[in-house]
């Protein structure tokens, strides 16, 4: 009997993990769901949506160009090198091109906007949760979801797949600078191998990932946030922990995402 | 007058962890009444707060408004029962990423009831009774504590509601803005008739401004009555508790403290019925208190009470005790003293506030009068306090008035 027990308990101990895992997923879902649709109820928080567009999109432009830019040239770079082995340099454009905008681009993108908008969103939502700011709301008959998450998700579901599109340029022509201005490939061949390797597809793929990672970052980021009061520790250091659980699970899981949608999507 | 119960607590339970809070309450608060719920720190008084206002939900018990069962409204009914409420919390909870203004236009805003010229009208209404209107594009952590808790107050009040839940709002004040925001829930209370409820430490200060109190102990409420009558509560816990808390000097004026002045009185009236020592009494009143309140703010209409007092205090002798009978009273038990003496004491006074101009440091209110009056009598021994202190208030006299 006791040998029963000691083999069943860590099998119940995987089961309660999951348990718990699927559970969590169906509060994200439904936090998600929830602060999505409340986007649509009227009257519409232009104001909100319009600060929350410049705060994850505008302010992101710079480190986006700068990432776009560096990953592009270490693409072309990296690129170059493998294929003048094989005398099939000019394929470099197509190689950056289908990379950036099938993967790197969305991907990259989504990492950059979790460390500089995604985590200062769990940040900002956990502080108000804990000085009662989001009671005070509640207090005010105003729904701190339609408040505060409604519009980060909207904003959130514009910028990625503009922020991804910039990556993409950018980088584009980060790997033309490495591979043509530096090493000296014909910039026709480049931009020309670039223009007809990538297909329609391949942009709408990019930006079918950018959108379910934006939905995946800021689903995350303010769950995080908004339920910071229910971990263990309390006050600073609980929005200390949610914020870094944010970017850790975002991070992870728009890498998961990106597998499984690149799965369906080849 | 009938008291009408507008929310009702009937064996509330409430469990936070493994910490029982709330062990089975039951309060009646009655519709245009200021219920004051004193108790030990972490007795639960804000959590009941939140219960009143719906943040939280009890695992037991039921929470009745207006006869009605909270738990069997339907959403929209709820809704409309929030927009009632307004709460002032105890660390503020004022929006850091808003400024003064903000902060207080947004209840308003966020209803979108009104044009945005009428909220910016109400809101610096609001502000300028509360004297925050020069800081109203500061953001709340450019603010000391006590202008964070009036733009708590003014964020509440702004949304005009009918009942006002109010956690511990005077912590942290300067005993002037402490009085002010007493004064001014009082004002309020009075003009807009709301019903109230004021978690408060702030003993005797929040006596006179309830008219009901209900004490909080170990989960349950011990003692439930009106502020005279937990003066003279006969359970320890109680006593003890508002004696550990009660100030000899009331924190405002410097003098007396309510229970101080009310024993000496006592005693006076003792030596009177046994050695015929007979002594007066002269209760002052700041009649336009609530006047100056309205139309120069609560922070001038305390600082003024407080220039009162002064005045009254250095014109005592030592062996005289005042102390302060309400908001804006003053008492003064004079001993060895008939009732001519004590008419000759308010002449001197009088005389006193006139010559040194009672209001020197306070900026003058064009066309206002100040107005100050007394009554006096003189105490037989036949009589008790009460008797006293009314026969004083039914004589009452204008003896000082300023105009600017």
């Amino acid at each position: 009997m006791a040998i029963l027990v000691t083999l069943k308990s860590p099998i119940a101990a995987i089961g309660r993990e999951v348990l718990d895992f699927t559970q969590h997923l169906g509060s994200l879902f439904l936090f998600f769901m929830w602060g999505f649709v409340l986007i649509f109820q009227p009257p519409f928080q232009f104001d909100k949506f319009r600060q929350q567009v410049y705060f994850i999109g505008m302010k992101s432009v710079f480190v986006i160009c700068l990432t776009g830019a560096f990953t592009g040239m270490v693409l072309g770079l990296q690129g170059y090198y493998a294929l003048v082995r094989y005398g099939s340099t000019a394929a470099l454009g197509s190689a950056v091109a289908l990379s950036l905008v099938r993967e790197m681009g969305p991907v990259l993108t989504a990492i950059m906007i979790i460390a500089r908008a995604g985590s200062s969103m769990t940040a900002e939502i956990g502080i108000m949760r804990i000085s009662e700011q989001i009671d005070a709301l509640r207090t005010m008959d105003i729904n701190p979801m339609r408040f505060l998450v409604s519009p980060r998700i909207a904003a959130a579901l514009i910028c990625f797949p503009l922020l991804t599109a910039l990556f993409d340029v950018v980088g584009l022509y980060g790997g033309y600078l490495s591979g043509s201005a530096l090493l000296g490939l014909n910039p026709a061949f480049y931009f020309a191998r670039a223009q007809s390797s990538v297909e329609m597809s391949d942009i709408i793929g990019g930006f079918i990932k950018s959108i379910a990672f934006a939905v995946v970052v800021v689903t995350v980021c303010c769950f995080q946030g908004y339920y910071t009061h229910t971990r263990a520790e309390f006050g600073a250091k609980g929005v200390s922990i949610s914020t870094t659980s944010a970017v850790v699970i975002s991070c992870v899981l728009v890498l998961v995402t990106d597998y499984v949608l690149t799965t369906f999507l080849l | 007058m009938t008291r009408s119960p507008l929310i009702q607590l009937k064996d509330v339970v409430k469990t936070l962890g493994a910490n029982r809070v709330l062990n089975g309450v039951n309060l009646s608060i009655c519709r245009g009444e200021i219920t004051a719920i004193i108790g030990k720190s972490g007795s639960g008084k804000s959590v009941l707060l939140k219960h009143v206002i719906g943040l939280y939900e009890p695992d037991g018990g039921a929470i009745l408004f207006d006869g009605r069962l909270r738990a069997a409204m339907t959403p929209a009914e709820r809704r409309a029962l929030k927009n009632k409420f307004s709460y002032v919390f105890q660390d503020t909870a004022l929006f850091d990423f808003l400024n003064v203004f903000e902060n207080v236009a947004l209840p308003l805003k966020e209803r979108n009831a009104l044009s945005l010229a009428e909220v910016s009208r109400r809101v610096r209404d609001k502000l300028h009774q509360l004297d925050l209107h020069d800081v109203e594009d500061k953001y709340p952590a450019q603010l000391s504590g006590g202008m964070k808790k009036r733009v708590a107050l003014a964020r509440a009040l702004v949304t005009d509601p009918e009942i006002v839940l109010f956690d511990e709002p005077t912590t942290g004040l300067d005993p002037i803005r402490k009085n002010a925001v007493h004064s001014m829930i009082l004002d309020y209370q009075r003009r807009f008739g709301f019903t109230g409820v004021v978690v408060s430490h702030e003993i005797p200060d929040i006596f006179f401004i309830s008219q009901r109190v209900a004490m909080l102990d170990e989960g349950r409420i011990v003692f439930e009555g009106g502020p005279d009558e937990i003066q003279e509560a006969a359970a320890p816990e109680v006593k003890n508790f508002i004696q550990g808390l009660e100030s000899p000097r009331d924190d405002l004026t410097g003098i007396a403290s309510h229970s101080i002045g009310q024993n000496r009185l006592l005693q006076e009236m003792s030596r009177l019925q046994r050695y015929r020592i007979p002594f007066s009494i002269v209760l002052l009143a700041m009649d336009n208190l609530e006047d100056v309140d309205r139309i120069a703010g609560h922070v001038v209409a305390q600082t003024v009470f407080k220039a009162f007092a002064n005045h009254v205090t250095q014109n005592t002798y030592i062996t005289d005790t005042c102390f302060r009978f309400d908001i804006n009273k003053i008492l003064v038990v004079l001993p060895d003293t008939n009732e001519e003496q004590a008419r000759d004491f308010c002449r001197k006074l009088s005389r006193t506030m006139q010559s040194h101009a009672l209001f020197g440091s306070i900026e003058p209110v064009k066309g206002f009068c100040y107005s100050v009056s007394a009554g006096v009598a003189q105490a037989n021994k036949d009589s008790g306090p009460d008797e006293l202190i009314a026969a004083a208030g039914q004589r009452v006299a204008v003896f000082y008035e300023c105009r600017n």
